[in-house]
């Protein structure tokens, strides 16, 4: 076989769909390994501790260790729950995070598809993810985990509707749901990006804080971690999982900021677009995408729990009012 | 609605104000002692367990079996047994049991004591996996440090640990300083935490000896 057959082999689409997903998971599986140690050092560098530092240099074998400690231990299915639902619960959280990587564009010409919907396609897999969690804690048999059940409904509810809104919002604005397109929209500096187009959405800032605090709230994560609130309800959800079962869903979390922050930096960061034109699409990308990450991992340990009325509060009577008032704003923007 | 909208600012701003705070921290050195491989300096008056004092001219200890002690403690944890040596005017003891398990280290018994012959030792690291590791023979204890040689103990060259004049006034107990000022500055630090010279040998040491019990 010579260099022409297999990069024409490679090229071709079934081959490039397998290399793709391959390329998604091992990013996803890294990055939710990893993003578990970069959590623990950084929530000990924020409380200016070190952080692991046991295992491996600087703790770096520790995601290592934890996986394995995971994988070998037993999974148990509690006695009277739905034996099928509670297995599927944690698939159902996990694959949506992995369906809509497919649709974001890492770089220039590097995406798994590249369809006109995809922003479409992302929101409606993303509230999936919401179902998986409630399933979980539902089959769960366990009063924390209905509690948390509930709470994750109500929450995404709740939150669902503010960043639909804001997503509208940037639609106008981008005239398509084409990730491609919308980050080739932003070519140029940084003032081209939809964070910094205020001549056409005039509270493009504030559009891009209500998505990422919705983002926060739709991947569970503090302060809005009402779901494995561990003070209150245990694990929330996942009380009753062990083993791969919890690590499934602990992996899902990682890969659903992944997916938010993935998104964020679509939309408001102008993606792979380099803003002084050096280095590689690609680099860019994940340099703001970490960027974020790090924010995220910043916001949860600056910020304690806040209560489920205040976290309701927050949602309908400031962030949906606010992005209303902007999506009418930049809709009669638009019109002028 | 005015009221309401400057509620929000305030509060969005008050938000942003903790992002900076965590941050700037995020840049600052840690202040974590890590245990096994550093120590803080135990401070002067530190009550550990008792233990027997040796006397530097003879090497033996200071104590003649007068069980004051064995009397002054409200517990009972204290038995001491001696014998009297053949030409020799004062007793020396030969048994010295200290039950720690009922021990409250009140420190009557370093009160009592007339010749100074015991006190309290810098001893921490007492972990155990049975009852009887915590009833220690004192005089044996003593001994297999003279073995192990004197100038190896840190308990020999810290200020004498005696317990104030109970009539005067307490002073300010000085253990305390030593680690806040370990949490606020860095540059203190350093030379309140010891690098310890066998970190694996100096822990482990005592939980292999449980192990083999």
């Amino acid at each position: 076989m010579n260099m022409r057959s297999i990069s024409l082999f490679l090229s071709s689409e079934p081959a490039r769909l397998v290399l793709f997903l391959l390329g998604i998971m091992a990013f996803v599986g890294l990055n939710a390994a990893y993003l578990v140690w970069v959590e623990r050092k950084g929530a000990g560098r924020f409380q200016r501790r070190p952080g692991p530092t046991e295992v491996g240099p600087a703790g770096l074998l520790q995601p290592i260790a934890d996986a394995l400690k995971l994988l070998s231990k037993q999974l148990i299915v509690p006695a009277g729950v739905d034996r099928t639902l509670f297995r599927v619960a944690p698939l159902l959280m996990m694959s949506p995070a992995l369906i809509s990587l497919a649709v974001i564009p890492w770089g220039e010409h590097l995406a798994a598809r590249n369809i006109n919907l995809g922003l479409l396609m992302i929101f409606a897999f993303g509230a999936i993810n919401t179902m998986g969690i409630m399933l979980g804690g539902w089959s769960s048999r366990n009063k924390y985990a209905i509690i948390s059940a509930a709470r994750v409904v109500s929450q995404s509810v709740a939150y669902e509707i503010p960043v639909l809104l804001v997503v509208i919002t940037t639609i106008l604005v981008t005239g398509t749901m084409n990730l491609n397109e919308i980050v080739a929209n932003q070519a140029g500096p940084f003032w081209k990006w939809y964070l910094f187009r205020w001549d056409v959405n005039p509270l493009a800032p504030v559009t891009f804080l209500i998505f990422y605090t919705c983002m926060l709230a739709e991947t569970n994560r503090a302060p809005f971690d009402m779901a494995e609130a561990e003070s209150e309800l245990v694990a929330g959800a996942y009380t009753e999982y062990s083993g791969m079962g919890f690590g499934v869903f602990f992996m899902a979390e990682y890969a659903n900021i992944l997916l938010g922050c993935s998104v964020a930096t679509v939309l408001f960061l102008g993606g792979w677009q380099s803003p002084i034109g050096v280095l590689p699409g690609v680099f860019w990308f994940l340099l703001k995408l970490y960027f974020l990450v790090f924010s995220v991992i910043w916001v949860r340990w600056t910020f304690p729990r806040t209560q489920f009325y205040g976290l309701l509060n927050l949602s309908w009577k400031i962030l949906i009012p606010v992005s209303l008032f902007t999506l009418i704003l930049s809709s009669a923007l638009v019109k002028l | 609605m005015k009221k309401a909208l400057l509620e929000i600012y305030t509060g969005l701003k008050s938000l942003f104000i903790g992002l900076k705070i965590t941050l700037g921290q995020f840049f600052r050195p840690t202040v974590t002692v890590r245990y096994p491989y550093q120590t803080l300096k135990i401070p002067a008056r530190f009550r550990g367990h008792i233990e027997l004092v040796s006397d530097p001219a003879t090497g033996k200890p200071k104590c003649f079996v007068c069980k004051l002690c064995e009397r002054a403690c409200p517990s009972d944890c204290i038995t001491v047994d001696g014998m009297k040596p053949e030409g020799a005017k004062r007793k020396t003891v030969t048994v010295y049991r200290l039950d720690f398990t009922k021990c409250s280290l009140c420190g009557s018994c370093v009160e009592a004591c007339r010749d100074g012959a015991i006190r309290f030792s810098r001893e921490y690291n007492l972990a155990g996996t049975s009852k009887e590791e915590f009833i220690m023979d004192l005089f044996k204890r003593l001994e297999s440090e003279g073995v192990q040689g004197e100038q190896a103990q840190p308990v020999t060259t810290v200020a004498e640990p005696r317990p104030p004049a109970v009539t005067g006034a307490e002073p300010p107990p000085p253990a305390q300083p030593q680690l806040v000022s370990a949490a606020t500055a860095a540059a203190p630090q350093s030379k309140l935490i010891e690098e310890a010279a066998t970190p694996a040998g100096k822990i482990p040491a005592s939980t292999e000896g449980t192990l083999r019990t």
